[in-house]
């Protein structure tokens, strides 16, 4: 018996929509069955990571909080990787972004508001717009792979965060630790009362929707997908493909300073060297497990969140170490790569028939 | 030639089916040691599976392959060239980033120092006479050139039979000979060569039998020395050649395109420059151009349609409107529109649906999009007229461009230009790759256009379909084009010499062609 | 600034830069076959805890080093089978093999922070190990004479025989590979794993040489610094060599103004550490630029790099 694979005519829409759940699924039991090997209560730790987080009445905030960054970014990227730009540096974006929101609010001492506050959120997009030019740039202008560039400065941007907290942005209150002096409480954003859900989860909601809508039915969105699937395609029908290298980098840095500046103003308020958790790098794995469509995004960021804080909680409950939740992050990755399979091809399983015999037996 | 009665190759009962589609149907042919042997029919026949299985790329289902009387499974390319079997195909694989001689090492299945290697390449090259520099990166090489290594490659394996696939599409008419003189001397030697062709003049030149497919089947096996090309034609096509219907006596109105001094520097290291292109197409008027392949039929394409714009806005002309400067965009909006040569990729998305394929080119001339938001509504009823009107055999709208054959396909693309009702159509290799009835109705199709009132263009390598369609014919060779000439009036050994490159206009400057050696 | 410490500088450099040369020169093989593994982070800090832990076990460094090449092979090969047999997305699932190693080595390390283990003996003779000039070039680990080997043969391979030339064919048109007959898969598995199997001892140099202990996240982002090593390299070995002792150099450096200053270097106190720390990351983007500029081919990028095996048949 063998496995053919037969493509597809078309993707199947079924499989497109069936498969993360399965990876999410897929994983949750890995999970159970890895972690009893290494001697931990497998299905504790499973619960508490993806369940609890869901089901604790508290720990829904924290949840909601932690996808929001997920979530924006995870947009902006997609928008990328439909158009075949691959924008690895959102974590350095979502640094330097955060890094100009600080600015903002140290520039600005006491005085807060509403004004301050959308200063802060403008400062935040411009600067992860601009830490991503300069890939946008090199690539357009130079043809120089954009992975490998937009990379490197992520790790520039690290060496930046730690000077400027370290340095001429310390607190001087701060008892000499790296970090900046923390917004007041009108300067920080609006909180949902009596949680702390911050302003930037309900930017993080309704963004998605805004996204749908302008990657299918706007132009900019058709030219997006164009320019991903067949560049020559889209010369030909008159879009400009450096172009839509520009803004599709420039939405991604865009975005991932969104993220940032509200993370900083709506959650921390203050900017230290643990500020960069990753999430530049965790919102590619929510772009690809949302299949790179908007409310997918929403969903598969909420789903990350929810790993995020279970890590937390299962540090607690089982006492494995808060990188595990990366484990199952990548699991899930690994599966919905792997899962891309039946999107693409029917798999049949073929009886064992003796073959004809080959010419000249 | 020896007269050996066991032949070299013996095909019987080759069959071998894929998802949908037969394509070889119980064939059977032989070919004797030293002989030249075509394999005749047209894209879709069926030849490439059959040299496919003769190489060892893939298996028969059904038959039997013989190797010199004795019965032989070919299980891989390799157990073919240990046997003895060679083959150029008409794609090469080669390295561009190395040289000539670790492009030949790549070729062969053994293990030779390189000093020992190079003395042998030198000795084929001698004998042959197809010289190269070994140590020349594979880049820097014209397309004849590259061709040379492949066949140096197939070769040095001391073949009995050289399987040669379409190799003259890429070829001057001067190069083809230089071919001819090696393949003739390797015959001599009693090397058997089995010649994969649709152009019917070379096998008349060359090969001493032909075998017809048509369709997966055999036609004919036959001596092309004793046939026509009309005949061999028939059997490839199966039918009576059909002449294309034009209305009769007709007059051409005003100029609707002149192209005036156009120059275009080549894009990236290899790609060919524009170099002062001019002529003039009226109304109801079908000009072709003809060429070898690669000699700026591409860059041509591109400049004409605005994806490649020019400095000078005058160089373009649409019905007075100057365009020389604008993009594709903005060339469709002043009547212009185009195909290009590639349908999948370039002309349409492969996985767009064929709703979303209109709004590519469609969407400015036809009011699709709307303050920066699109109609599918309207893409979608569009589509839907073109499959109708032009027979696309799709399931409809929402079909991807992908899943259409490639009749199919260019049969909706060209039916998505002309439904535009364009003052002027530019096309690349408008049937290329296509079947036989497809290229019919793409071909009265374009008439038809022409029958209102449009100028149409047409790029083609296919110097019969240029010569059965078009009114007005020029060569277009380095970048350059001839003057243009009378299809009725025109001589074909003028034609072919302008493809290889000599300019029978006395005033224009003797081109001086980028030289890679 | 006297000839002790000079000498004590370079035992260092050598030694920081290491890692990220064996790292460094296996994702360099792997890439020159034509695929990209972003996941050298994780398959180093694999490498790290599987050394550590089979030489705590067995108490012998040697069988340790041998355990991280396998470990770091094995996780290669995973990531190999996603890109290779089912042709996913390279980046992403290189990606998700750091995430996925930073996270498996931090649980399965749990039991063996605080450990100590056996060092490495010196591999010459104890009195050139120790001299105070001689230590400069017999004092190192075996690992550090290991990487300069490792560096000769690549090199060779690449260049000089027949299965290094494939390789190259493989990464430079996996078409054309293909239709020659050789099986472009089966290439890049080896060519992945051996990636996986240098990283894995890359990292095992943390552990059991650098710090002989374990610590979560102990590369530190030397992952990261390795394969910008490689497109700094232009994907040429010896270049790779003398990049990977520049950038050690810069290492070096930042370990120095975070310690306290350089004092030795006019200037260097008003330098912040980042500087460094960024140098290797601004100058690597700096040769991308570089080599973009001129013709592709003389960049040396294979041109299949990160590109799925896709054959028409």
């Amino acid at each position: 018996m063998r496995i053919k694979l037969e493509k597809r005519p078309e993707p199947s829409r079924l499989m497109l929509v069936i498969t993360p759940i399965a990876s999410v699924l897929l994983t949750m039991l890995v999970g159970v069955v890895v972690f009893d090997a290494l001697g931990i209560d497998g299905q504790r730790a499973v619960v508490d990571i993806f369940l609890t987080p869901l089901l604790a009445s508290y720990k829904w905030q924290d949840v909601a909080v932690k996808a929001a960054p997920l979530i924006i970014i995870g947009l902006g990227l997609s928008i990328g990787n439909r158009a075949n730009v691959w924008n690895i540096g959102a974590e350095g974006q979502y640094i330097i972004g955060a890094l100009c929101a600080a600015g903002i609010g140290i520039a600005a001492g006491t005085s807060g508001g509403p004004f301050i506050m959308v200063l802060m959120v403008l400062a935040g997009i411009a600067g992860g717009s601009a830490w991503a030019s300069v890939p946008a740039v090199l690539k357009t202008r130079l043809g120089v792979n954009e992975i490998l560039s937009s990379l490197m400065f992520t790790y520039v941007a690290l060496q930046v965060l730690s000077y400027l907290v370290g340095g001429p942005w310390k607190d001087p209150n701060g008892r000499n630790f790296p970090a900046t002096a923390p917004l007041t409480a009108d300067q920080a954003l609006p909180l949902l009362p009596f949680t702390s859900v911050h302003l930037g989860v309900g930017v993080a909601l309704v963004l998605p929707f805004l996204f749908w809508l302008l990657m299918s039915k706007s132009v900019f969105g058709y030219q997006i997908r164009v320019v991903g699937s067949a560049p020559n395609a889209a010369r030909h029908g008159g879009f400009d493909s450096n172009q839509t290298v520009w803004l599709a980098m420039l939405i991604g840095g865009g975005m991932a300073g969104l993220a940032g500046a509200l993370e900083f103003a709506g959650a921390l308020k203050t900017i230290n060297l643990g500020f960069p958790s990753g999430y530049g790098f965790t919102a590619i794995i929510v772009s690809f497990l949302g299949r790179l469509h908007p409310i997918g995004v929403l969903i598969a960021g909420i789903v990350l969140a929810v790993t995020y804080v279970g890590g937390q909680v299962a540090q607690t409950t089982v006492h494995i170490p808060n990188a595990t939740a990366g484990i199952f992050q990548a699991m899930m990755l690994f599966f919905i790569l792997a899962s891309d399979i039946f999107v693409r091809y029917r798999v049949r399983f073929i009886p064992a028939a003796k073959s004809a015999p080959a010419a000249g037996e | 030639m020896q007269t050996n009665p066991i032949p070299r190759l013996e095909l019987t009962g080759i069959t071998k089916r894929f998802p949908g589609v037969l394509a070889n149907d119980n064939v059977g042919f032989s070919v004797l040691p030293g002989e030249i042997h075509a394999l005749l029919g047209e894209n879709g026949a069926g030849k490439s599976t059959l040299v496919k299985m003769i190489y060892g790329i893939m298996q028969p289902d059904a038959g039997q392959i013989r190797w010199n009387g004795a019965p032989v499974t070919v299980q891989n390319p390799k157990a073919a060239r240990k046997l003895g079997i060679g083959m150029v195909f008409q794609h090469f694989s080669l390295f561009d980033a190395m040289t000539v001689l670790e492009n030949i090492a790549l070729g062969l299945d053994a293990n030779l120092p390189q000093r020992e290697l190079e003395a042998k390449i030198r000795a084929v090259m001698q004998q042959y006479r197809l010289l190269l520099d070994p140590h020349r990166t594979v880049s820097t090489l014209s397309v004849g050139e590259r061709q040379r290594i492949e066949i140096v490659r197939a070769l040095l394996l001391n073949p009995s039979l050289l399987i040669m696939d379409e190799p003259t599409s890429v070829l001057t008419p001067q190069e083809v000979e230089q071919l001819f003189v090696v393949l003739r001397k390797l015959a001599s030697e009693g090397c058997s060569i089995l010649y994969i062709s649709h152009k019917l003049h070379e096998i008349k030149a060359l090969c001493d039998t032909a075998t017809i497919l048509r369709g997966g089947k055999l036609v004919d096996t036959c001596d092309p020395k004793v046939e026509t090309s009309r005949s061999m034609a028939e059997k490839m096509i199966g039918a009576g050649l059909k002449e294309i219907k034009k209305v009769a006596g007709r007059t051409f109105g005003q100029e609707r395109m002149i192209v005036n001094r156009l120059s275009v520097p080549g894009i990236g290291p290899f790609g060919i420059s524009l170099h002062d292109i001019n002529f003039e197409v009226k109304a109801g008027e079908i000009f072709g151009i003809a060429g070898v392949a690669g000699n700026g039929q591409n860059a041509l394409l591109l400049a004409l349609s605005g994806e490649v714009p020019s400095d000078d806005a005058d160089a373009i002309t649409v019905d007075g409107a100057r365009v020389g400067t604008l993009s594709a965009k903005q060339r469709r909006l002043k009547g212009m529109a185009s195909v290009p040569e590639e349908r999948n990729g370039h002309a349409a998305v492969p996985e767009f649906t064929l709703s979303d394929n209109t709004i590519l080119t469609a969407r400015d001339r036809l009011h699709m999009v709307s303050g920066g938001l699109i109609r599918s509504g309207m893409a979608k009823t569009y589509a839907g007229e073109v499959i109708t009107s032009f027979a696309v055999k799709a399931l409809g709208p929402g079909a991807t461009a992908g899943s259409l054959s490639g009749g199919n396909l260019q049969k909706y693309i060209m039916g998505r230009e002309i439904m535009q009702k364009p003052s002027v159509l530019v096309v690349s290799q408008p049937t290329w790759g296509v079947d036989a009835g497809a290229a019919a109705a793409i071909h009265q199709a374009l008439v038809d256009l022409a029958g209102q009132g449009s100028a149409i263009v047409v790029i083609s390598q296919d110097l019969d379909e240029l010569l059965s369609l078009c009114d007005t014919l020029a060569v277009i060779n380095g970048g350059r084009l001839s003057k243009p000439m009378q299809v009725a009036e025109a001589d074909i050994n003028e034609i072919g010499l302008l493809m290889g490159g000599i300019h029978g206009d006395t005033s224009a400057v003797a081109p001086e062609r980028a030289h890679a050696h | 600034m006297d000839s002790a410490f000079i000498i004590s500088a370079i035992i260092t450099i050598v030694g920081i830069s290491t890692p990220i040369l064996l790292a460094g020169l296996g994702e360099l093989v792997a890439e020159k076959a034509g695929v990209l593994n972003l996941g050298v982070e994780g398959m180093m800090l694999i490498g790290a805890i599987a050394g550590f832990a089979v030489t705590v076990y067995t108490g012998n460094p040697w069988l340790g080093v041998v355990g991280a090449g396998v470990a770091g092979a094995l996780s290669a090969l995973l990531f190999g089978f996603f890109v290779l047999t089912l042709n996913s997305n390279q980046v992403a699932t290189g990606l998700a093999l750091t995430i996925f190693g930073t996270g498996l080595s931090s649980l399965i390390g749990l039991s063996f922070v605080g450990r100590i283990v056996p060092q490495f003996g010196s591999v010459f003779p104890r009195e050139l190990a120790t001299d105070p000039i001689g230590r400069l070039f017999f004092g190192y680990s075996p690992i550090v004479y290991f990487a300069l080997i490792m560096v000769v043969l690549v090199a060779w391979f690449l260049k000089s025989t027949r299965s290094g030339l494939i390789l190259r064919a493989v990464g430079e048109n996996d078409l054309s590979a293909h239709s020659i007959g050789y099986s472009v898969i089966a290439v890049r598995y080896a060519a992945v794993a051996f990636g996986g199997a240098m990283a894995g001892i890359g990292g095992v140099y943390f552990s059991l040489v650098i710090t002989p202990m374990w610590a979560e996240r102990m590369t530190a982002g030397r992952g990261w610094i390795a394969l910008a090593l490689v497109v700094f390299a232009s994907w040429r070995a010896p270049r790779l060599l003398v990049g990977a002792y520049f950038f050690g150099v810069l290492m070096w450096l930042e370990l120095n103004a975070k310690a306290g200053g350089l004092s030795f270097l006019p200037g260097a106190a008003l330098i912040p550490s980042q500087f460094w720390a960024a140098m290797p990351y601004l100058m690597t983007v700096v040769v991308l630029a570089l080599i973009s500029m001129r013709d592709r081919i003389g960049s040396n990028a294979p041109a299949c790099l990160g590109k799925p095996f896709l054959p028409a048949t």
